[in-house]
């Protein structure tokens, strides 16, 4: 094993070891808040395992998408809601015997794919490593717009139906919201909203008085 | 082995250096950048600005550093401790990492790495957090309020800042900060803000969004609500804020710089290109910010929501199908 090698392979172990203990308090945390900085904390170890998988589009992306935005949403929407922990309990002995057979089938889904037998080294082998100049951005780029681009505008047509449906499922028009369109704001004139009376400065003496 | 131990010793400490080297004149842009900002706004509103302390108030950002230093940090009794004290980290932590990849002319660069562009917009992204949990856990209404605002402010320029960035990658056809610098050489009219002007103008706007700047600080908002999310924070925890958000100022100075404006390229070919360039456009976008200041009263909230979303990502996307329409015609050449 050279220097390099094990260097990785500390790397490796120590990222895993966050992921598996910040995976463990996303579920364990008391305060949902604490949960769901713990889930950052895990895309963001995850992340850096794709790194060493040389894989960094993904790596950036992940962070990009889920921690500086999804999480970001996520968050915004755990600290305004005014959870009851004991509510949140009450379930779960309810729940565990629907929970329990698919927590058991997840597992047993990932022993299937990921077990030595079909997917370890005799049967793989390890990918060479790329070299220095390789650009996975790049890579990913050509392969989704040539060899994949119908499925990519696919998703993508999906996605955009999924935005607009959300947006027209939410959109509803106030009666008694007091909205200002910025374009009736703007075209305002000087002459709508102020009348310029011409008077004298000073009275002139005995005028006025006459009249009283 | 015991070679090749004292050979990965060396590179840590190598690199090291190399971050000191960066980090300690960014701290020093940082604190003469309040001082600049103080007295350019006094200049601007015909004050005088600090002159107290050293020569024409040359000390005077010493001074504030000192007393932030002596000052007790004093932790809420409701606050969450843990995470009170974790906020301000979280906010400077993304602003300093970022600086990892920005080059300062060609040679000089921490790390040179594909993926740049990419990663300056990761790393910046999470600043959001510090504030997020700085305001979650100072359990204080001010705070919560001005920590909210933030998140909804940032996520939603973060979109127009990605897709100006786009038209960039598009022009350059590259990730990597320095190939886009090159992309840029040949004199001022090669410089990107011309073909991407729209793109230009939404980043830099986008850009003083991001950094919580007037006047889009909502997040502060003095009149409205105290100081936003830092409004518990004191002494140091409080200066970090601060720190952060003036190492970010200079982060997307120097960010516009380098896509739009050229970087260390000379504007002019029979001057040599150096880091004196890289200086002075990055200085000229700070000026901007500092003017932007001095100049315009704060946004209402809504109207800055609506100006990121219905105005900003609207152009940027209209300007990327631009740029790529126009780069299959004969006059693609304008555009790269």
């Amino acid at each position: 094993m050279t220097p390099n090698m094990t260097y990785t392979t500390a790397i490796f172990y120590f990222l895993a070891a966050i992921l598996v203990l910040a995976g463990l308090r996303v579920i364990t945390a008391r305060n949902p808040v604490h949960a769901a900085l713990f889930l950052v904390l895990a895309f963001f170890t995850a992340a850096g395992l794709w790194m060493l998988l040389e894989a960094e589009f993904l790596a950036i992306t992940l962070v990009l998408v889920y921690v500086g935005a999804v999480m970001v949403l996520f968050l915004f929407v755990v600290m305004m809601l005014d959870i009851n922990l004991e509510h949140l309990r009450e379930g779960f002995w309810k729940t565990l015997p629907i929970a329990g057979p698919i927590a058991a089938l997840i597992v047993f889904e990932m022993v299937l794919i990921l077990g030595s037998r079909h997917f370890g080294l005799e049967v793989m082998g390890t990918p060479a490593p790329h070299p220095a100049d390789y650009s996975n951005t790049k890579e990913l780029g050509r392969l989704i717009y040539t060899d994949y681009v119908y499925a990519f505008e696919l998703a993508a047509v999906i996605l955009l139906v999924a935005i607009v449906a959300a947006i027209a499922l939410t959109l509803r028009r106030r009666k008694d919201s007091k909205y200002i369109d910025p374009a009736e704001q703007v075209k305002v004139k000087r002459n709508d909203r102020l009348r310029i009376v011409k008077m004298q400065a000073e009275k002139k003496p005995g005028a006025e008085e006459g009249k009283a | 082995m015991q070679n090749l131990d004292w050979a990965v010793i060396q590179t840590v400490v190598w690199t090291l250096i190399k971050i000191m080297t960066i980090v300690v004149p960014l701290m020093l842009g940082v604190a003469y950048l309040t001082y600049a900002e103080r007295k350019i706004i006094g200049w601007m509103q015909v004050r005088i600005g600090p002159n107290r302390v050293g020569f024409q108030g040359l000390l005077q950002p010493i001074a504030d550093g000192l007393k932030l230093l002596m000052k007790e940090i004093i932790i809420p009794s409701g606050a969450n401790k843990g995470l009170f004290i974790l906020g301000p980290i979280l906010v400077i932590a993304p602003a300093l990492a970022a600086w990892a990849v920005i080059p300062f002319t060609d040679t000089l660069v921490l790390s040179n790495i594909n993926a740049g562009l990419l990663y300056v917009m990761a790393i910046t992204s999470m600043g959001v957090y510090g504030v997020i949990i700085a305001g979650w856990a100072s359990n204080s209404k001010y705070a919560f309020l001005g920590a909210m605002r933030s998140a909804a402010q940032i996520v939603s320029y973060e979109i127009a800042m990605g897709f100006a960035l786009v038209g960039v990658l598009m022009a350059s056809q590259s990730l990597n900060i320095i190939d886009i610098v090159q992309g840029q050489s040949g004199g001022l009219h090669q410089w990107y803000i011309w073909p991407l002007f729209p793109l230009f103008v939404v980043y830099l706007v986008a850009g003083v969004a991001e950094t919580n700047r007037l006047p889009f600080d909502v997040a502060e908002g003095e009149s409205e609500i105290v100081a936003g999310f830092h409004v518990e924070y004191s002494g140091m925890a409080f200066a970090v804020f601060f720190l952060a958000e003036y190492a970010n100022m200079i982060l997307v100075a120097a960010l516009t710089t380098l896509m739009f404006l050229g970087g260390w390229l000379s504007p002019v070919t029979f001057l040599p290109d150096g880091i004196v360039w890289w200086l002075l456009k990055t200085g000229f976008v700070l000026f901007l910010f500092l003017w932007f200041r001095a100049t315009f009263p704060r946004y209402r909230y809504d109207q800055i929501m609506r100006l990121g979303w219905k105005v900003f990502i609207p152009i940027t996307i209209v300007w990327i199908v631009v740029v790529g329409g126009m780069m299959q015609t004969p006059y693609g050449y304008l555009f790269h």
